[in-house]
């Protein structure tokens, strides 16, 4: 690269380019200090094979997150600034005398001003067989590349370290099919973040998991095989474990071998001393990130402090003035499904600072706050629900407007009560990552618009949530470009005026712009949703796909099967309950091999039918409905399952028949239209083995009745359904299930879970007790009658497809060739079945289109 | 491959293909705001959709994104008057005129004139 100095502009030479390296180069930037705009030249040194790239994320890499994707840097950013960058190329000596730094290349780098941001190595203790075959760190892509490649011939792993990264790693060893252990030499898990109390809720959620935890035990030494590969550990204790991979994660170290070797100031423990300026005790050079030893006597070990070090410097050099003197420690663990969460002074060791605190050890929950003499909230610890994390670490430092003891309390003891984010000054830290406040949030109107413009979000994304809460709820609370009601309210002018057509509704009630057009994707499969639903009492067809219906419905609905990444469709007979007979069983298996169909047991204690063509549809429904089978509505936003246990008939603890009342249930509300899908379960005693509290309703067998929870999710949000009523007999289960579903149906958006739903609404689970339970609003009787009417109107939608020659026009691939099969949709062999033959084009990460709410 | 063969008196639909017109089938075919698959004779594939005033327009029916042949399948919608269908898979939209994707600019599709007579 020849060397482009402009005369009297200073050379920046930046060493290392990991995150805050990176982010040092952005500030720059966004000062214009770049050689694009003329003010320098910018020299990178970059160790590693990559630039820059998402350390905190780096676990996401086994979730499928390729390498590219984890990048920090955005396309053309270093030829856009005109910035140098080395790949691959690190710097091994700094001649500070002479202002030059030397790379493993053997070029050689002018400087004026050196900025040192190498980060920190993860630290090895020094036991025997450290270095055998099969020990890693967990630190780069690198590492986790080899990991994944070690870990395809090991069928134990074994973690040393039981802190933030080291259960990180041992979630990621699971979750590459290890049997996995955790050793840890304090007598705790995550000893930095969790008091006693956490640790123990902490220990028996992770021993829940199946992982193997190993408290107060020293690793002593690993031991190796005569093929140099590990074999196991000997631990502190005298005992030994059978490992055949060992990842260290016993904390880090800063790299300040440069900085020692050429006579930088450099403390104890490590760690390269700057002052409030993050310059070292050279002032042409800085130090940033986890390498730097920063004023306050630490070494931060995340990336906020880092990023807040990065500004500084760039101000530093532009000629502003800044300071970093210290940041906060909050940290919440990502994986592993375990909530936990410790921010501000955890362990409670400010002067006269009082505890408030909540244990279930049952349910593997901790909540501890701790406030001050003066009633501030100093910090606090959770474990098992982290809900809270978002608006209380943001109140750190000031009274909390409501009683410590209600915030951490579970839900239905007494009424706890939540805080929003409302209630946050606007000084608050909502981001702690990128340090963005409230009120620099609240200056934006979207979610991209705030990662964009404040970055909040884009780091660790515990914050995401709450930014979600503080959005105004659009203005236009319009359901589309369309139309300007919501969901809501389209239900009740359908509901009223008694409309059954989606043109007539678009042309009376849309937005004067769109009156006379098509509708769009959004607001077509919503009508037609509303429509179905309310079909038997406005008295449109209660088939779905009737007239003008059919091109309102997606084309799941509209195929009545689930489309799937090559074309063709997945086909899911109803199984009330998860309940079968050989007979039925028999029929399911014969048709899949009939037709060349691949199977799967669901996660919905059903079988699904892959790799279906349009025109085999009505063929294979044919041969399942002669068999007594119904659709089993996979496809639409209805009723999916109601999961049951084996219960009382079986089962030694079980107290009711749970199987009957499951069956009933899914009989009941089968077929029925709603904002989104549904989802329900009956477990026959608290063992809770349908798990019920993970569904839109969920029952649980008592001694007396049923009780009822509502409001459950799994999926990317999962929420633990509420107690909505206790002790029930199945009469009145039903008719408060009725109640609840319509309320739901009636008021809910479009594409919004019922546990969404729940905490959207005013009033809350409140309100909806008092609406469906206390008929505080008058409406019980007329939901039970939509109920009935749709009970009543229910018709399987296959046994009529099958049985309408007119109806069945639809299933071909080709107008112009109704007979000919679809030539695109192919198949290769795989463990004994088929699976789509995909142009490689569909790599793991297609773009979706990301609307909002876009219906899936 | 049997061939349906649209009647001598109804409204067909053709579209252009190796320089010629395709025909295709009856307009009564189509439903309005609902699209169909065409085979071509050199086996491609082309997607068919009619809107509420009975205009009929043909794009690609390979979708771009996935490589899978379906946006016969997708829902039609218009915004700002312009037609559009979304792909059935991951939901991106293309304008029926000029097969541009409307969420990304350097996709599009085919687009096939079309008559009906
Ligand atoms: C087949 C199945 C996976 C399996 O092989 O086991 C499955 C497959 C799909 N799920 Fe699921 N889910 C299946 C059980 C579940 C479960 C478990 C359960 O129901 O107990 C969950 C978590 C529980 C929950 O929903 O709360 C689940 C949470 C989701 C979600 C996330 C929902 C959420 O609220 O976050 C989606 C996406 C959505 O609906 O927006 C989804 C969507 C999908 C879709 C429909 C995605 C799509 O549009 O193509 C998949 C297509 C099914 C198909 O083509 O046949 N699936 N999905 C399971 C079918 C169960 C059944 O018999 O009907
Ligand atoms: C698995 C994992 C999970 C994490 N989760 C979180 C989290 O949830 N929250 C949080 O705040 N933090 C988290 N962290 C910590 C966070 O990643 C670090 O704080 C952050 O990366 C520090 O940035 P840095 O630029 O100082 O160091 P790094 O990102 O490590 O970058 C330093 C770079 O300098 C390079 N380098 C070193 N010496 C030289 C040399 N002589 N020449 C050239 N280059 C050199 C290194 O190769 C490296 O690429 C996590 C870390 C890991 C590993
Ligand atoms: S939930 Fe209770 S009754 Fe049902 S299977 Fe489990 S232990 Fe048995
Ligand atoms: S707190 Fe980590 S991204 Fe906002």
């Amino acid at each position: 690269m020849p060397e482009t100095t402009i005369p009297n502009t200073p050379t920046f030479v930046l060493v290392g380019h990991g995150m805050v390296g990176q982010r040092f180069l952005e500030s720059l930037a966004a000062r214009g200090l770049t050689p694009a705009a003329g003010r320098a030249r910018i020299v990178v040194l970059c160790e590693e094979p990559r630039p820059a790239y998402d350390r905190v994320q780096l676990t996401s890499y086994f979730a499928g997150r390729s390498p590219e994707e984890l990048s920090l840097v955005e396309p053309e950013f270093m030829e856009k600034h005109g910035i140098e960058l080395y790949v691959g190329d690190p710097a091994e000596h700094i001649d500070r005398a002479g202002r030059t730094v030397t790379a493993r290349s053997g070029a050689v780098f002018p400087y004026d001003t050196l900025v040192l941001a190498t980060g920190s190595y993860p630290f090895v203790p020094p036991v025997a067989g450290k270095d055998a075959r099969g020990c890693f760190v967990y630190r780069t892509i690198e590492d986790l590349l080899a990991i994944e490649e070690y870990a395809k011939g090991a069928r134990t792993g074994a973690v040393v370290g039981g802190g933030l990264l080291g259960l990180e790693a041992a979630g990621a060893l699971k979750g590459l099919g290890l049997r996995t252990h955790v050793v840890e030499f304090a007598p705790r898990l995550m000893p930095v973040q969790v008091d006693e109390g956490g640790g123990a809720a902490l220990l028996r959620t992770i021993e829940g998991m199946g992982l193997t935890v190993h408290t107060g035990v020293g690793t002593q030494e690993v031991t190796a095989g005569a093929d140099g590969a590990v074999n196991g550990m000997a631990l502190s204790d005298g005992s030994s474990l059978a490992t055949d991979l060992v990842v260290f994660s016993a904390g880090v170290r800063p790299r300040d071998q440069l900085a020692r070797e050429c006579g930088l100031a450099v403390g104890e423990r490590g760690g390269i001393v700057v002052d409030e300026e993050c310059r070292t005790s050279d002032p042409a050079v800085f130090a940033i990130g986890e390498c730097a030893l920063a004023s306050d006597g630490r070494v931060y070990g995340l990336v906020a402090p880092g990023y807040e070090m990065a500004e500084t410097v760039a101000e530093v050099i532009g000629g502003g003035r800044a300071g970093f003197t210290g940041a906060d420690m909050s940290t919440k663990l990502k994986l592993l499904g375990v909530d936990v969460a410790s921010f501000g002074d955890a362990h409670g060791s400010a002067e006269g600072a009082l505890d408030v605190v909540y244990a279930d050890s049952r349910s593997g929950v901790y909540k501890k706050l701790v406030i001050g003499a003066d009633g501030t909230l100093l910090g606090g610890v959770l474990v098992g629900d982290a809900d809270d994390y978002g608006t209380l670490r943001p109140m750190t430092g000031s009274v909390l407007p409501v009683s410590p003891e209600q915030l951490v309390l579970p839900a239905g003891a007494g009424g706890p009560v939540t805080l929003g984010p409302s209630a946050l000054p606007d000084d608050a830290v909502i981001c702690s990552c990128h340090n963005v406040t409230k009120g620099a949030i609240c200056e934006h109107t979207t979610l991209p618009e705030v990662k964009k413009c404040t970055r909040a979000g884009t780091g660790c994304g515990s914050c995401v949530k709450v930014i979600g809460q503080l959005l105004p709820q659009s203005q236009d609370t319009g359901l589309c470009g369309c139309f300007a009601y919501s969901r809501s309210e389209l239900y009740e002018i359908v509901r009223t005026l008694g409309i059954t057509s989606f043109t007539a509704l678009l042309d009376s009630h849309g937005r004067e712009e769109a009156r006379g057009g098509e509708g769009c994707e959004v607001c077509k499969p919503t009508v037609g949703s509303v429509i179905a639903s309310l079909a038997p009492t406005v008295g449109a067809s209660g088939y779905v796909l009737d007239g003008e219906q059919a091109s309102l419905q997606d084309t799941n609905d509209h195929f009545l099967a689930n489309l799937q990444r090559n074309g063709s469709y997945s086909v899911v007979p109803r199984i009330p309950g998860g309940e079968i007979t050989p007979e039925k069983l028999i029929v399911i298996g014969e048709v899949a091999r009939d037709f060349g169909l691949y199977t799967k047991i669901t996660g919905g204690q059903r079988i699904d039918l892959f790799g279906a063509r349009v025109d085999q549809l009505p063929l294979i429904w044919t041969r399942l409905v002669d068999a007594g089978f119904e659709s089993g509505h996979a496809y639409g936003k209805s009723l999916r399952t109601v999961k049951s246990c084996v219960g009382q008939t079986w089962c030694r603890y079980g107290v009711q028949d749970s199987v009957r009342m499951a069956i009933d249930l899914e009989l009941r509300y089968r077929g029925l239209r709603s904002p989104h899908k549904l989802k329900s379960a009956v477990s026959g005693c608290a063992r809770e083995c349908a798990e019920a509290r993970g569904k839109d309703f969920g029952i649980i067998a008592t001694a007396g009745g049923w009780n009822l929870y509502v409001g459950g999710n799994g999926g990317a949000t999962p929420r633990h359904a509420d107690l909505l009523a206790q002790d029930l007999s199945d009469a009145e289960l039903v008719r408060l299930v009725d109640r609840f579903l319509m309320f739901y149906i009636r008021t809910a958006d479009r594409l919004e879970r019922t546990s969404a739903w729940l905490e959207r609404i005013d009033g809350g689970l409140e309100h909806v007790r008092d609406v469906v339970v206390h008929d505080s609003l008058g409406l019980c009787d007329e939901l039970e009658r939509l109920m009935a009417d749709h009970v009543n109107g229910y018709r399987d939608e296959w046994a009529e497809t099958i049985g309408d020659p007119e109806r069945l026009r639809r299933f071909v691939t080709f107008v112009n060739a109704p007979d000919a099969p679809d030539p695109s949709v192919k198949f290769v062999p795989e463990r004994d079945q088929i699976k789509p033959d995909l142009e490689l084009l569909a790599g793991p990460v297609l773009a979706v289109r990301t609307l909002e709410g876009t219906p899936s | 491959m049997t061939t349906t063969t649209p009647s001598t008196t109804a409204t067909v639909v053709r579209v252009a293909h190796d320089g010629g017109w395709l025909t295709v089938c009856d307009l009564e075919l189509l439903s309005p705001g609902r699209g169909a698959a065409v085979l071509l004779p050199d086996g491609g594939q082309a997607a068919l959709f009619m809107d509420r005033s009975g205009v009929v327009r043909a794009i690609g029916n390979r979708d771009p994104f996935t490589g899978a042949y379906v946006l016969s399948r997708g829902l039609l919608g218009s915004a700002g008057g312009r037609p559009f269908v979304a792909s059935p898979l991951l939901k991106q939209r293309f304008d029926l005129a000029t097969g541009a994707c409307l969420d990304d600019d350097e996709v599009s599709v085919p687009v096939y004139a079309v008559r009906v007579e």
